[in-house]
């Protein structure tokens, strides 16, 4: 059996999505900017794309300007609100600390350029609230970023309790949502957001093409220059076939909602329970408020990477937030965040589910997962340390 | 492949792998911190190795780099297993990646601290400056560049 578990690192392009991306590159290659016929029909098929991603998450088309992508649009958004605040002074910015890279990073280049930063702390469930974000509010506040749903434990922020905090306050709020478009119900006007990045390749789309929200009247800073394109804010000619496939994966996914939410929460809820059965495993992150296709365990005295191994070698495609996977010295900034020691967090699996996803693929990983920890359990020095009482237990 | 077919055949299929409850000389290093701990047991009769069990705690080219070491100096001399480097274990491998090159340390040190547990327990006199006090670069970093 062949299980891809891996929904969160990326999806496959659903059928409509390909069949949307192949008829734009087909028919719709002309540029969209030029005034002849092939132009304009490209033009009405882009503002088409853009009226349906709009309505998808309830903002209104003029709102929508495409990005390449999840990251572009998290350092446009947190450059635009920065640059505007400190126009009138205002150069504290407020997030938390377990952002995607996209989000941190650019921040630590503002706090470079003199920005103070805030980082504020998850919690051991992951989980921000809005009387933090509400005390963090200083008269020089920028903006605040907390991401919609965390990318590697699954966590949903509550964003419009935050959204209300800041509106109230009067400070922009930006989340980022890359792992929440498609697969929970986002409303950009419900939820209080003035800026929200979503990413195509996370619910079915083409990687490489992207949405950076910006409600009406928010002050929008280019990170590229160039052309007149997307209102001059994204200068580039538009990458029409990918838009269009990413409007298809996104119309797909909002209407199949109700239906994956209902599936994938009952496969997310055995696969908690079938892993919680694992003696010294712990589920990551909050158990309610939680998207419905993430899941993150850790199992001590094991190292995640030699278990993603096995498992790749038993037909499952999984991630874990080990350093070794990261390619640097410490795990996943996510774990830690949450105040599990090194040691723990080094032995996490993340498993994601899309949409083509099964409960039979769910009994197959838990057929599969006890039997790796407990071979690599067998041969680690760490688990014979602890079962031997040389180490205490920490989950 | 981010791994050669011989780590990834060490990984999946390591010798040796176990313990030995008599054995002769242990040797322990790494830190869980970091993500990775080798464990070295040895059975030494008449200055050879004649037996080599490992237990690892870590990612697949630690593993696989335990697994070779052992294959390496089981049946050799202890004077040839202190002579292993961690340069020709990522040679018998087929390479490591190079952030994984630490892993290849590691086991030359698990190796180098079995022996030293060894003499230290048969009173065997020994330069300790030739020897990993626990504390070294390879305990504490992971960008060990292959020398």
């Amino acid at each position: 059996m062949f299980v891809y578990a891996d929904n969160a690192a990326t999806t496959q392009m659903s059928a409509a999505a390909k069949e949307a991306l192949c008829a734009g590159m087909e028919q719709a290659w002309a540029n969209a900017s030029s005034l002849h016929t092939p132009g304009q029909k490209a033009r009405e098929q882009l503002e088409a794309a853009r009226a349906q991603i709009a309505s998808c998450i309830g903002a209104s088309p003029r709102e929508i300007y495409f990005t390449s992508g999840g990251s572009e649009a998290d350092t446009q958004a947190l450059f635009s609100l920065a640059r505007a605040g400190a126009r009138k002074g205002k150069r504290h910015l407020i997030s938390t600390t377990f952002e995607h890279h996209a989000v941190l990073h650019a921040l630590e280049a503002l706090e470079k350029e003199g920005y103070s930063v805030t980082l504020l702390d998850v919690h051991e469930t992951g989980v921000v609230t809005p009387e933090q974000v509400a005390a963090a509010i200083r008269e020089d506040t920028a903006l605040v970023s907390v991401m919609y749903v965390n990318n590697e434990i699954g966590t949903v922020q509550p964003i419009r309790e935050i959204g209300a905090v800041c509106r109230e306050k009067g400070v922009p709020f930006h989340t980022d949502a890359v792992q929440a478009v498609g697969h929970l119900p986002v409303d950009v006007a419900a939820d209080n957001v003035d800026l929200l990045s979503l990413a195509a390749h996370k619910f079915h789309g083409p990687k490489g093409v992207g949405v950076l929200y910006a409600k009406a009247g928010t002050p929008l800073s280019n990170v590229i220059y160039g052309g007149a394109q997307e209102r001059s804010r994204r200068p580039g000619t538009e990458n029409l076939p990918a838009i269009l496939g990413m409007a298809a994966a996104l119309r797909e996914a909002c209407d199949s909602l109700p239906e994956n939410t209902a599936r994938w929460t009952q496969m997310r809820d055995r696969l908690i329970s079938g892993l919680s059965a694992i003696p010294h495993s712990r589920l990551n992150g909050d158990p309610v408020r939680r998207a419905p296709g993430i899941v993150n365990f850790c199992f001590e005295g094991i190292e995640g990477e030699s278990l993603l191994l096995l498992l790749d070698a038993k037909g499952i495609a999984a991630s874990s937030g080990s350093a070794c996977t990261s390619g640097s010295l410490d795990p996943s900034h996510v774990l830690l965040a949450l105040g599990l020691p090194h040691e723990v967090a080094h032995g996490s699996l993340r498993l994601s589910f899309g949409a083509a996803n099964t409960m039979d693929e769910v009994d197959y990983i838990l057929e599969t997962v006890p039997g790796i920890v407990s071979y690599l359990r067998e041969i680690s020095p760490v688990w014979e340390a602890l079962e031997t009482g040389r180490q205490p237990h920490r989950i | 492949m981010l791994y050669s077919e011989t780590v990834m055949d060490h990984f999946q299929h390591p010798r040796n792998v176990g313990k030995l409850d008599d054995a002769d000389g242990i040797g322990e290093v790494g830190n869980a911190k970091c993500g990775d701990i080798m464990k070295m047991y040895l059975k030494i009769r008449d200055g050879i190795i004649v037996d080599v069990k490992f237990n690892t705690f870590g990612c697949g080219s630690a593993i696989a780099s335990s697994s070779m070491a052992t294959e390496m100096i089981k049946g050799k001399p202890v004077s040839e297993a202190l002579a292993l480097s961690n340069k020709a274990v990522v040679e018998a491998l087929g390479g490591l990646p190079a952030h994984k090159l630490h892993c290849s340390v590691l086991a030359e040190e698990a190796v180098r601290a079995a022996v030293k547990d060894y003499y230290d327990k048969n009173g065997i006199a020994y330069d300790p400056a030739e020897f990993c006090n626990g504390d070294c670069a390879c305990c504490h970093e992971h960008d060990v560049q292959q020398n």
